[in-house]
């Protein structure tokens, strides 16, 4: 088998080098009753080409030539080839974690060059070295949350994706928080008044996304005040980090939980992403994942060791800030590529850009009769619109004609029964915004 | 280093001495060797109850976390701020500048059982003789 | 060195710096195709919440630039591309090339979790593939791919025993974990809202029956184990364990971390395992990459099915696959979307590759890591003198009398050309040397790893200063560890160091 090293010969050097007449015999520690006495019923073994060929096949089955509308937390954006020319560098793909600082500086200044692009994005004073993803890097947030104010209440905005709720509901039942959910007002952003009556002294965080799932971009200062006034900290989700771009830094959260998919991150049905957790440099001490720091050898030269390790579980064990060991390094490497080859202009242009799509489709799809906006006020490449009929129906017609519709709203929001979250990047043409609102327009046209 | 004789010990390697109704608190040469260069202590604030033999803080090198146990019952009075700062302090100083909390007793009775400075050494010989054995 | 003299004595590779101090104003690595549509007014769009100029201190460099940065920095790490890495535990095997570009293909790596089932179907089928070739492997009865790595795997497979107790109207309070455990297992168990009850290692460090049969109560949910255990060495009795736990109503969790040593040989749902998880990026070649991305199937036995994670991979009529979200006793989700797809697709090629001859790659590995033993028994002092499988664990105690310890020895192996092993785990041993080659090693670089440990066994002896100083030859010698946690430096800031 090519992936093994070693001749016929070689194995019987081995085998008698050790004493033993076969292999059969290592493994007689293994009652004989469980040892199997047949190879395994799989698939194989197929030779490279054939790999290749079997999932060129699958990849046919899917939705290759189609045109998406789809974003709610997962997102397309332009990225260089250059990212994956780095990626599949040898010495920093098949690395491991850099326990053993003198032999992975490069992986370890990546790391504190990831975490300071995550601070300058995000505002926050520390970040660390990512986390599976946004959704539990939230949850990690709120439990972050929890061991520093020592309360036990959750107030989650249900303008928070849904399945980073699901996920903060899981995580939560068996710590003993009680999560309770806060809704949204006509202009699709938190509650203040629902939010104030249901805060008391006794919760540890208020969780809101921002841009949050509609698209609507959350005013975070009274937030965070009324959070600070009840002694909770407030937490930040972002899914679409692209926003950061334009829209002003979540400064005044306490904790800001990104998913960093959008920076480079190819969709990948849903994995792998990278999550990041970005905070106050007084709370590091309960930050969760992994840290790297700065720090001199002795000859006085500059280096890069993971640091804090006090707070990880192959230290405290039981008693750590999170149960997290392996993370997503190499996502993290590619977000911190694809930044760097972005730039300060770059990604405030691809922001930019963004948010000049998004309107256009907005504005267009208003020209159709009976669509209508839902919420009002600033939004970045995401906005929800009702239709005058099904949305299940429309996007069936869109399929057709090699479109994948916008996200129906109704699964996750039962009373937005007519609602669809339309997302536009800067990947769609104008051309194509243009063919998807057409063929709405037909499919609305439609007799019933 | 010499163990301070008005000094009562226990097996936890924690040091105990009062004056003035107010007991001082902190960790041994013996403990600040075996942990290594000090990087973090983590003190409750003040106020806190310490029940005798219960766990009322750590001490953090940068590969292990010691916990550490309180000698006797009382209510907090100061944390050493200066630890925060300086947690080095605990590795050059540990029976004086190093003292973690100061205690107003409420069962000064407790202390009697504790190990005086002949007995302490005693102890830490033969966990020394058990080690390289 | 300083500032003034950065290009003179070293080569550029050695002396780069952050990216952050390449930067300059105006310049740019990538450039975005025209707008098509009109531009829109940040300020009128968005308001206050314009962010008024681009992200303070972002890099300005250009592409070459980039391209060197990064390139330069790749050289200084050690990789599996380069040589081994004897990591106990870690099953650092070889990352086929092939499974990257699978991974990649438009088709695969462009899919969004949200599209239309039907146009998913070629994903839905690798999961489905993926599930059918783990189930066959572990023998056990359904499986779940959504964990994003193997602590979320353990959490998951905690998650789903906790959900059987409590059917059963009690949850019950604790979880038994032996004290050679990855540290994982207990913090996992506190997160699952379980206190954790240590079980002490026999003196051949094997699970104790009679004692375990005193530690099993009504209260006690479960056992985690990890078979072979973190010795290395394979616990013989796992049946009755399995028997002795069921009595008492509690089930039996495998760390399946270890896997690399029973593939193929033999199979944990036979073994009496009730929910397992095991490691893509160990056993089944997905690559490190620095530190992640992995994933952590779990594993289960029928009983435990009604709990698993939505959504559910189903078969439905005609052989069409779909999502199943609707489960009324699931523990819900542990994450947003599938999983983490990209490294599921990775796993399935590396089994794809080698299909029912999967057994070879365990038999390698076991040969391997027996070979290293045999040749360093009496060189390094051997705890625990049951069989070895896939990884042997020494001690120190042999150097510990020249003043020299495991950490002093894995360090010096790297003036060797090799990373070191695992040092000071499993906790059990003190002074442990965990060392696992895996199937990738041939003859060649296993001997040139025991003559490496061989001179430094003899360096102890004859020159302990030497090894207690190691490294020697690596760019950066002897970071000081103590300054960065008491200070510590978590970012780059204009103007600072």
């Amino acid at each position: 088998m090519r992936y093994l090293p070693k001749s016929p010969a070689e194995r019987q050097e081995m085998l008698a080098a050790i004493g033993v007449k076969s292999v059969e015999e290592l493994f007689s520690t293994i009652p004989e009753a469980y040892r199997l006495k047949k190879p395994l019923n799989l698939p194989g073994p197929l030779s490279e080409p054939e790999v290749i060929e079997y999932f060129r096949a699958r990849a046919a089955e899917n939705s290759v030539g189609y045109t998406s509308f789809l974003g709610a937390g997962v997102y397309n954006h332009l990225s260089s080839v250059i990212t994956d020319t780095v990626l599949q560098r040898g010495e920093f793909l098949t690395s491991y974690t850099p326990y053993q600082a003198e032999i992975s500086q490069g992986t370890l200044q990546a790391i504190f060059e990831f975490q300071t692009l995550m601070c300058q994005l995000t505002g926050q004073e520390v970040a660390n070295a990512s986390m599976y993803d946004g959704s539990t890097a939230t949850t990690e947030a709120v439990l972050m949350a929890e061991r520093l104010t020592g309360k036990r209440r959750v107030l989650v905005a249900r303008s928070v994706h849904p399945e980073y709720r699901e996920v903060l509901k899981t995580y939560a039942k068996n710590s003993g928080l009680k999560v309770e959910e806060i809704g949204y007002t006509a202009a699709g952003t938190v509650d203040a008044k629902e939010l104030q009556s249901a805060l008391r002294d006794d919760v540890c965080a208020v969780v809101a996304q921002s841009p949050n799932f509609f698209g609507a971009i959350e005013s975070l200062p009274p937030l965070a005040e009324a959070a600070h006034a009840s002694g909770a900290l407030l937490v930040t989700a972002i899914t679409e980090g692209v926003s950061l771009g334009v829209v002003r830094p979540p400064a005044e959260a306490d904790i800001v939980a990104m998913e960093a998919q959008s920076f480079g991150l190819a969709p990948s049905y849903g994995g792998p992403f990278a999550g990041v957790i970005a905070s106050k440099e007084k709370f590091v001490r309960q930050m969760p994942g992994r840290l790297a720091g700065q720090t001199v050898d002795m000859d006085g030269s500059r280096g890069f060791v993971l640091t804090l390790a006090t707070r990880e579980q192959h230290i405290r064990r039981e008693k750590a800030t999170s149960n997290i060991c392996t993370n997503q390094a190499l996502c993290a490497l590619a977000a911190t590529v694809h930044l760097t080859l972005l730039g300060k202009e770059g990604l405030r242009e691809m922001a930019e850009q963004n948010l000049a799509k998004a309107q256009y489709a907005l504005q267009e799809l208003q020209t159709i009769p009976g669509v209508k906006r839902t919420f009002a006020g600033p939004f970045f490449n995401e906005f929800v619109v009702e239709l005058p009929r099904s949305v299940k129906m429309v996007n069936a017609e869109l399929l057709k004609e090699k479109i994948v519709g916008p996200f129906v709203l109704g699964s996750a929001y039962p009373e937005l029964t007519k609602h669809a979250l339309v997302c536009v990047t800067e990947t769609t043409s104008r051309a194509e915004i243009e063919r998807m609102v057409a063929a709405v327009r037909r499919a609305l046209e439609q007799p019933l | 280093m010499a163990y301070p004789t008005e000094y009562r010990y226990t097996k936890e390697h924690e040091w105990i001495v009062v004056k003035g109704g107010i007991a001082t608190i902190g960790i041994t040469d013996y403990a600040q060797h075996e942990l290594g260069d000090v990087v973090f202590v983590e003190l409750p604030k003040a106020g806190t109850k310490l029940a005798a033999g219960k766990i009322f803080g750590s001490v953090e090198s940068v590969k292990a976390v010691s916990e550490i146990f309180a000698p006797a019952s009382g209510d907090l009075v100061e944390a050493n701020a200066a630890l925060q700062d300086k947690p080095e302090t605990l590795n050059t100083d540990p029976h004086g500048a190093g003292w973690l909390v100061k205690v107003k007793l409420t069962n000064p009775a407790e202390l009697s059982s504790l190990l005086d400075a002949a007995a302490y050494e005693a102890f830490i010989a033969e966990k020394q003789k058990e080690a390289s054995s | 060195m300083t500032e003034n003299t950065k290009k003179v004595s070293r080569h550029p590779t050695q002396s780069e710096g952050l990216i952050f101090e390449k930067s300059s104003p105006g310049k740019r690595a990538f450039d975005l195709p025209p707008l098509d549509v009109p531009v829109v007014d940040a300020a009128k769009a968005l308001g206050e919440f314009r962010r008024s100029e681009g992200v303070e201190g972002f890099p300005e460099v250009s592409e070459i630039e980039v391209l060197r940065h990064f390139t330069r920095l790749s050289t200084w790490n050690y990789a599996i591309d380069l040589g081994m890495y004897p990591l106990g535990s870690c099953t650092m095997k070889y990352n086929p090339r092939v499974n990257e570009h699978v991974a990649r293909l438009t088709g695969l790596a462009t899919e969004h979790p949200y599209q239309p089932q039907e146009l998913s179907q070629g994903c839905l089928k690798i999961l489905q593939l993926l599930e059918k070739c783990l189930l066959e492997i572990t023998g056990m009865d359904a499986v779940t791919l959504q964990p994003a790595a193997g602590a979320q795997g353990e959490l998951t497979g905690i998650l789903l025993i906790r959900a059987h107790h409590e059917k059963l109207r009690n949850p019950r309070k604790t979880v038994l974990i032996p004290d050679s455990a990855h540290g994982t297992n207990p913090a996992t168990a506190i997160i699952a809202g379980y206190q954790v009850q240590n079980i002490k290692s026999s003196d051949e460090g094997q699970i104790d029956i009679a004692h375990l049969d005193e530690q099993v109560t009504g209260d006690v949910a479960a056992l985690m184990l990890t078979n072979p255990s973190t010795l290395g060495i394979f616990e013989q009795r796992i049946a009755e364990i399995a028997k002795v736990l069921h009595a008492k109503g509690a089930l039996l969790y495998m760390d399946g971390a270890n896997m690399n040593a029973l593939t193929g040989v033999t199979r944990p749902g036979d073994l009496g395992v009730d929910v397992m998880h095991l490691n893509l990026h160990k056993t089944f070649s997905t690559p490190h990459g620095g530190g992640g991305p992995g994933a952590g199937p779990v594993a289960i036995k029928k009983l435990l099915e009604p709990y698993l994670p939505v959504p559910v991979l189903v078969e439905k009529e005609g052989g069409r696959l779909a999502l199943d979200y609707h489960r009324k006793e699931s523990i819900g989700r542990v994450r947003a979307f599938g999983g983490n797809f990209g490294v599921l697709v990775r796993a399935l090629a590396y089994i794809l590759a080698y299909g029912p001859g999967v057994r070879q790659a365990t038999e390698d590995a076991v040969l391997n890591a027996n070979y290293i033993r045999k040749h360093l028994v009496g060189v390094f002092d051997l705890p625990y003198t049951r069989p070895s499988m896939h990884e042997v664990v020494f001690s120190d105690a042999l150097q510990k009398k020249h003043g020299v310890n495991t950490v002093d020895i894995a360090k010096r192996l790297i003036d060797y050309g090799f990373h070191p092993y695992t040092t000071a785990f499993p906790l059990i041993v003190p002074g442990a040397l965990m060392i696992e080659p895996t199937e990738s090693e041939s003859k060649e670089e296993c001997d040139l790893f025991i003559d490496a440990m061989k001179s430094i066994a003899r360096e102890a002896e004859t020159d302990p200063e030497l090894v207690k100083t190691a490294p020697h030859t690596t760019r950066v010698r002897r970071l000081d560890e103590v300054a960065a946690a008491r200070k510590p430096v978590l970012r780059w800031k204009p103007g600072g160091k």
